[in-house]
């Protein structure tokens, strides 16, 4: 009985490395998701099969009512919300972890006890229950955060860090007690209450624009989770999911720390954003930035051969990608060549960017990377800005003061004209005033974001 | 079937590069899709969450296996479907 079933879970971790190998490009995708999909079918039907299928009428209403609340989320949901679907999803991964857990701590028989004590099974144990709570409290907040149920700010305050380190010891005493002695139901409760805890304490002092940063991490964490739950139950499918999927969040982690130029530490600790006052570069000295309208720009547009078209998160929170789309095919339909720079950190979380833009039917081929296109920058007339700002905030590059510097940007300002489409002078998300807005060859637009590109349409239909 | 932690653990650490080698090679245009199904892949939770319920008595870790299966299947369904779902939007440019 066993060895079928074992092969089988070999070809269903075969069938998720497969379909990740084929996420390497656009035109296999489609097949890597279905190939991923096919794996998951072998492993319950495997799993089925191999327990007998025992108390089958809690598994189909189990079935039957998380397919139907996932493919109703699945389908509903908007482009622009993906970022808080994606936090959910990672969520419920890890509270399914943590529960399976619990289970198996909770059938401990007591004659048992003893040599389940100090065991992998119960560091295991404690070790799933403990990510997989996180993960999931973790993941609650960061979707209210995404769906503006709560402030995205960073919330803070005194001794903040030192209560979540002395959390994090009393979590530690408390896995030791129970993985020593699986019979202490309390502890466990304890330790599961204070896991709830702990994940939204360590989520709430993280700042929207890091948003990117905290998926990724939970992602890793929902992975590693399953991980986990593998060594609880000796079962190596598990494993190697779950380690897959706990590479894949910690590479994007790692991407976007690069993307910003701080350490993941910093991102999760530091409170980035948390007083825009006392944030230094204040915007003195730096000259008056000037107000255009449409009409203004229309004239640029209609002498320009080449566009680039930088998007960040206002783009999203206006919904603008299809006035977007617009825009540029009305622009290319006057000879000009439209393409658009993604920068990593760009919008809420890891690709936020291109799937909006995907979405609007804007090929994927215009879309560029940040190292590819900024070398186009000089030799090109108009860079249009779309409610990005630190990404391109010159000061990164050259101002040791400003808590940017270092951070990679796309080099906009080289640009030989620059629209900036912005809702105010507010400054960005990390609080530090932009100088590209003062810049010589640097026209503000003010106004929402969608408005703003389609008026800029009708006054380039007109011009 | 893992009676061997070591065996485990070598099955663990193989995994991860293995991870790393194919993520890496995931272009930033695909990392959304890349998150929601690498997400839909860590519903595999589910096995355990169907072990969990397949026996005959009934006690508190059911209910937590029920609701385990409930959450692993919003992973799994929710997880694919949508990528599936992002993924059918990227189209090249027509020539």
């Amino acid at each position: 009985m066993g060895t079928p079933i074992q092969l089988a879970y070999l070809a269903a971790a075969v069938l998720f490395i497969l379909g990740l190998r084929n996420l390497s490009s656009a035109k296999t995708a489609p097949l890597g998701n279905q190939l991923a999909a096919a794996g998951m079918a072998v492993a319950i039907i495997a799993t089925l099969i191999g327990q007998g299928i025992v108390g089958w009428g809690v598994i189909l209403a189990g079935v039957v009512v998380g397919s139907s609340i996932g493919a109703v989320l699945a389908r509903r949901i908007e482009m622009t919300a993906m970022p808080q679907m994606v936090a959910l999803l990672n969520g419920f991964g890890g509270g399914a972890s943590a529960l399976v857990a619990s289970a198996e701590l909770l059938r401990i028989e007591p004659a048992m006890a003893g040599e389940v004590a100090n065991s992998v099974k119960s560091w295991a144990i404690v070790l799933s229950t403990l990510i997989g709570a996180v993960t999931a409290s973790g993941s609650v907040i960061a979707f209210a955060k995404l769906q503006e149920l709560m402030r995205g700010a960073p919330i803070t305050y005194p001794g903040q860090q030192y209560g979540n380190a002395i959390i994090g010891v009393g979590v530690f005493v408390l896995c030791a007690m129970i993985a020593l002695d699986p019979t202490r139901i309390t502890a466990f409760t304890i330790l599961v209450g204070i896991a709830l805890v702990l994940g939204i304490l360590l989520v709430i002092p993280i700042g929207g624009a890091d948003m990117p940063v905290v998926i990724s991490l939970l992602n890793s964490y929902s992975g590693l989770a399953a991980c986990s739950t593998g060594f609880v139950l000796g079962n190596a499918s598990l494993v190697i999911s779950g380690s897959l999927v706990g590479a894949s969040g910690l590479i994007l982690t790692k991407i976007m720390c690069d993307a910003m130029n701080r350490s993941l530490p910093n991102v999760l600790f530091s409170a980035f954003g948390a007083q825009p006052e006392s944030a230094g570069g204040g915007g003195e000295d730096q000259g008056v930035a000037k107000a255009y309208t449409p009409d203004d720009a229309a004239v640029i547009f209609s002498n320009a051969t080449s566009c680039i078209v930088v998007p960040g998160y206002g783009m999203a929170v206006a919904q603008a990608q299809h006035a977007v789309r617009e825009l540029s095919d009305l622009l290319e339909s006057k000879g000009v060549n439209v393409q658009f720079a993604i920068h990593p950190v760009a919008g809420r979380m890891p690709g936020h960017m291109n799937v909006l833009l995907a979405e609007a039917d804007v090929a994927y081929d215009k879309l560029i990377e940040m190292d590819d296109i900024n070398p186009q920058f000089p030799e090109t007339d108009v860079a249009l800005i779309l409610g990005a700002n630190d990404v391109v905030n010159p000061s990164a590059r050259h101002d040791e003061s400003s808590p940017i510097f270092g951070m990679p940007i796309l080099d906009v300002d080289y640009a030989k004209n620059v629209f900036v489409i912005k809702r105010s002078m507010n400054p960005g998300f990390a609080g530090v005033q932009n100088p590209l807005f003062f810049h010589d060859n640097t026209m503000m637009i003010f106004g929402d974001a969608k408005k703003v590109v389609l008026s800029l349409v009708d006054a380039v239909k007109n011009y | 079937m893992l009676e061997d932690p070591a065996v485990a653990l070598t099955i663990l650490v193989l995994s991860l590069f293995v991870g790393v080698e194919v993520i890496s090679k995931v272009p930033p245009l695909l990392h959304t899709p890349l998150m929601s199904g690498s997400n839909a892949i860590s519903g595999i939770t589910i096995v355990g969450a169907l072990i969990a319920v397949s026996t005959e008595h009934r006690d508190l870790g059911t209910l937590f296996g029920f609701l385990a299966i409930v959450f692993a299947m919003i992973n799994v369904v929710g997880g694919f479907m949508v990528t599936d779902r992002m993924l059918g939007m990227f189209k090249q440019r027509e020539k």
